[in-house]
């Protein structure tokens, strides 16, 4: 066998693979600190000399050894790395709970005018007019749809929003004089952020079980509510896909007890223009912009989750805000001070009211009609096969599968997310909600087409007939057409290799 | 709409599989109660053109940081960022992808984590640096919550030259703990810090080059507190200035904190920004956030994973080390790209024309009467002492189009002795000829 000069082996004697595999268009990309090295660089700068005497003394000494790229290499190292991504413009993702849906590049166009991008948080007020009006329309914009009285922007994402929110409760309780509320309600459905957050700001966390049908019980909320109770975190629609039939008598029970309710709203996108939080009695809800209002998931960020609050929580939301078109920098009166530097995630807030204004009011409330509408789409395909462990009513914005039927197959619910990847498409979501064994939480979004639907639909079908007829190797090998197979994640966290290391001379 | 695929035969065809009459059938769930009766009072959807008019008349009402002089710092930094980096970004593979959990698809934002971390633990000077933050200041708050726990002692003394809203961030996250100990932000009358540490005291938090731009003695401070145990907490405002400052890790810094924007990321009024945490090998089990480790696949392949993730949220739940999730990916990419592109060479002459861009302001400033240069020391930032209140100053320049800086007094208020104070910035983007209009116009101002 011989090799070409791109290393791979050619002429006769290559044993041919059964089908193409679109490998060769996927080659293994090295590190970049095994291709670049510290003399190369793809910047054009000059070198000056450094006149004046102002640097104290404290000059490095310690080695940089950053590599460097030219510019064509650079431009071929991210570009092949990128090729490894799964990603929504590639195809769908039906992540229960993230709400993965297409990101307009209308969008990305606007973010980067340089009357958004190129101005500075802290120039003077009287240049950035614009910026302080965008900020007032997309408050408008989040407090119409969810029925709230004031908006907190700042929030970094999601768990920061909780955060927030959490720390305006408890802010409203100390101003009330209520100093031993130290418990916080949280359903066993629950994101792990909501715990975490209760317990970051050093609330202790006591669970609410989830009823036989998936929702939480307003019985199981007043007994568990008291004098020491500062709030309850509840996810509604919740992380089962279902609407909490009993919401606004959990919300009077909460309300009665003296105690605040937070709502998670990482699952508003069920329910924009049809329900409004606001009206079922939430004191509070972030809402995350990178999932309900399609500002891009960036491989994990960055986010933003911008909190509403009721007229009850608006005098301690934390500074900075637009107040009558004034920025209000420094805490007054309740108000918190601040939780992160400067004004929150422009960017982000540009990219989601170009979102809005698109799709206008009853774009979105369309977009929340076509979401559940999909979901249950995908449920009725899928439900006679499928087993769904809170029966065939219909569901939200999202489908909730277990994996009884999977029983006997030798096939996990990791195996079977694994081989879908083989498929074509991303895993769903898996092994959450903790209150279902073996849970398969898929969201396909408004943005899927009914044929997207059906392709999704008819390869879960497939794989569901592979695992009942006794193919389970091709699911504990999956995936076989990845850029990876299965990785070893014991030997990750065993021995943990976090930075590249230049090997021994 | 644009964005919605389905015709209404399309609905039609679907709500008959699923078995039911009408849309509204599937919110039978949804009390009547709970419904909102009427439709929304907002804008009806509108086309492409119509909405970017908008927009455009919102951006054009903002003074852009380009369209003049402009030395604006105190935190966040104009610099030029390569057009490759912001293409690459606007990848669909980058901006699209989710977090990556599924390893075997996501292996390109697995790698670049990986490049990121051993950059980010090369400029600091550290020996692992996870996988971002927000940005700066939410990054400094989690570093004192970690020294917390590593030391299990609670004072932590934050230094006045720390960015004044750092200070406040830090004080909210730990609900303005009576442990937190703050130094005044007033340069005027600071006392030695370091003479306040005692053996309760779990970190010092130390900025530099600090607010007001002077370069702090990292090792003094190293020394100090880790005679009593504790830990210091080094934090980096514009990381640019490690292209010639010496490593915090080279100085003892056992946390190092940065805000990342000034590599690869707009100005975008403050966000999205990425926040660097960097730390000791022995401390990572302590550290918020996500990590990427190196691994193998089944067929032995090299790989890259998120890991000791029973530090994290959605494993851990109440007894995380951080309720934080979503980090800064795309920010992260940016700055790696950006200082991919810079390599070791570039970062250092890019530090140094930063710095001798400032010394030629600082030249400048100094001619100017009524001008006082506070500074003995400065990488490229520093804070002038005006003969009027700074603000108006400051605001008279703005309408002629001169962006000249920050006046203390915007963010440390109520406080005489910094009212005549202001903080300026110079970058590779600073012109011979924006000074000149930057001392022309104070000079007139100041007459």
């Amino acid at each position: 066998m011989s090799m070409n000069t791109q290393g791979r082996p050619t002429g006769p004697g290559t044993a041919a693979p059964a089908t193409a595999s679109g490998a060769a268009l996927l080659p293994d990309e090295k590190l970049l600190f095994e291709i670049g090295d510290t003399g190369h660089s793809g910047v054009d700068l000059p070198e000056v000399e450094i006149g004046g005497d102002f640097l104290g003394g404290f000059e490095r000494t310690a080695p940089l050894a950053l590599a460097g790229l030219t510019e064509p290499e650079a431009m071929r190292h991210y570009v092949r790395l990128s090729r490894l991504n799964y990603s929504i413009d590639g195809g769908m993702y039906p992540l229960g709970s993230c709400t993965m849906k297409h990101n307009p590049r209308l969008n990305e166009k606007m973010a980067r005018l340089p009357g958004f991008a190129d101005i500075h948080p802290l120039q003077p007020v009287s240049t950035v007019a614009g910026a302080l009006a965008l900020m007032d329309e997309l408050a408008h914009w989040l407090m119409t749809l969810t029925g709230t009285a004031a908006v907190c922007l700042t929030p970094k994402a999601g768990a920061h929003g909780e955060m927030a929110g959490m720390m305006a409760i408890r802010a409203a309780h100390l101003a009330s004089g209520a100093n031993g509320r130290n418990v916080v309600l949280v359903p066993e459905s629950a994101h792990g952020t909501n715990p975490a957050t209760a317990a970051f700001l050093g609330y202790a966390v006591r669970t609410i079980p989830a009823r036989a049908d998936g929702t939480v019980d307003v019985a199981a909320v007043k007994a568990a509510l008291g004098s020491d109770v500062a709030a309850i975190m509840l996810t509604n629609p919740n992380t089962c896909g279902l609407f909490e039939p009993e919401v606004i008598e959990i919300a009077a029970a909460v309300h009665a007890a003296g105690a605040y309710f937070y709502c998670d709203g990482a699952n508003f996108n069920a329910i924009m223009g049809v329900v409004r939080p606001g009206d079922l009695g939430i004191d509070a809800m972030h809402i995350n912009l990178h999932k309900t209002f399609s500002t891009p998931h960036g491989g994990g960020g960055p986010g933003a989750g911008p909190v509403v609050l009721s007229a009850a929580l608006a005098p301690y939301a934390p500074v900075p805000f637009v107040r009558a078109g004034e920025l209000v920098e420094h805490a007054e009166g309740g108000h918190l001070g601040r939780i992160a530097a400067f004004h929150g995630q422009m960017g982000m807030y540009v990219r989601a009211l170009t979102y809005m204004l698109s799709h206008g009011g009853d774009g979105l409330a369309q977009a929340a009609r076509d979401a559940v509408l999909n979901a249950n789409y995908v449920k009725a395909r899928l439900g006679g096969t499928f087993s769904l462990p809170y029966g065939d009513g219909p569901c939200m914005h999202e489908a909730l599968f277990d994996d009884s039927f999977l029983a006997g197959t030798g096939v996990t619910t990791l195996d079977f997310a694994k081989a879908m990847i083989d498929e074509g498409f991303h895993p769903m979501t898996m092994y959450f909600p903790l209150v279902v064994h073996g849970a398969m939480l898929v969201e396909p979004t408004e943005s899927e087409s009914l044929q997207t639907l059906d392709q999704f639909c008819d390869a879960m079908l497939g794989l569901a007939a592979a695992a009942r007829a006794g193919d389970a190797a091709r699911f504990t090998g999956a995936p076989t057409r990845a850029p990876r197979r299965r990785l070893d994640e014991t030997r990750a966290a065993r021995q943990p290799r976090l930075a590249w290391e230049a090997p021994a001379a | 709409m644009r964005y919605l695929p389905h015709t209404e035969a399309e609905r039609a065809r679907m709500l008959a599989t699923i078995g039911v009459g009408a849309s509204d059938d599937l919110f039978a769930a949804v009390p009547p109660a709970a419904r909102l009766a009427r439709p929304l009072d907002l804008p009806p959807h509108a086309p492409e053109f119509a909405v970017e008019a908008h927009l455009r008349a919102l951006a054009g009402s903002n003074h852009a940081a380009g369209d003049g002089p402009f030395f604006v710092g105190a935190g966040a930094y104009r610099h030029h960022v390569p057009a490759t980096v912001d293409h690459l970004v606007q990848r669909s593979e980058w901006l699209t992808a989710y977090t990556p959990y599924q390893p075997e698809v996501s292996q390109g934002t697995l790698q670049m984590l990986f490049e990121f971390q051993t950059q980010v633990a090369h400029l600091t000077g550290m020996e692992v640096a996870n996988a971002s933050m927000y940005d700066g200041s939410t990054a400094t708050a989690e570093a004192v919550l970690m020294a917390r726990r590593l030391t299990r002692k609670s004072r932590v003394i934050l230094s006045g030259g720390l960015h004044p809203h750092y200070r406040d961030v830090v004080r909210t996250y730990l609900d303005n703990s009576p442990a937190l100990i703050c130094q005044g932000a007033s340069p005027a009358g600071q006392g030695d810090i370091l003479e306040r540490i005692d053996d309760d005291t779990a970190a010092i938090v130390i900025q530099t080059p600090d607010f007001y731009g002077h370069l702090r003695d990292l090792k003094r401070a190293a020394d100090a507190i880790h005679a009593r145990g504790g830990l210091l907490i080094a934090v980096v405002t514009e990381v640019v200035s490690l292209g010639l400052l010496e490593a915090p890790g080279a100085l003892g810094a056992d946390i190092v904190v940065c805000e990342g924007q000034s590599l690869g990321n707009p100005l975008s009024f403050g966000g999205p920004y990425v926040g660097l945490m960097a730390t000791r090998k022995d401390f990572i089990r302590q550290m918020p956030g996500r990590l990427c480790g190196e691994t193998v696949d089944a067929d032995g392949q090299r790989g890259y994973v998120l890991t000791l993730s029973t530090r994290e949220q959605h494993i851990r739940r109440e007894k995380a080390t951080s309720n934080i999730c979503t980090n800064s990916g795309l920010c992260a990419l940016a700055f790696s790209i950006h200082l991919a592109l810079l390599g070791e060479a570039g970062l250092r002459r890019l530090a140094r024309l930063n710095h001798a861009r400032a010394v030629a302001l600082a030249t400048a400033l100094r001619a100017v009467p009524g001008v006082e240069l506070l500074n003995r020391t400065f990488f490229n930032e520093m804070t002038i002492r005006l003969s009027r209140p700074a603000a108006a100053v400051v605001e008279t320049l703005a309408r002629n189009g001169i962006l000249a800086g920050v006046p203390v007094s915007r963010l440390v208020p109520g406080d005489r002795a910094v009212d005549d104070l202001v903080i300026l910035a110079a970058t590779e983007l600073t012109t011979d000829a924006d000074i000149a209009a930057l001392a022309a116009g104070l000079a007139e101002a100041l007459k």
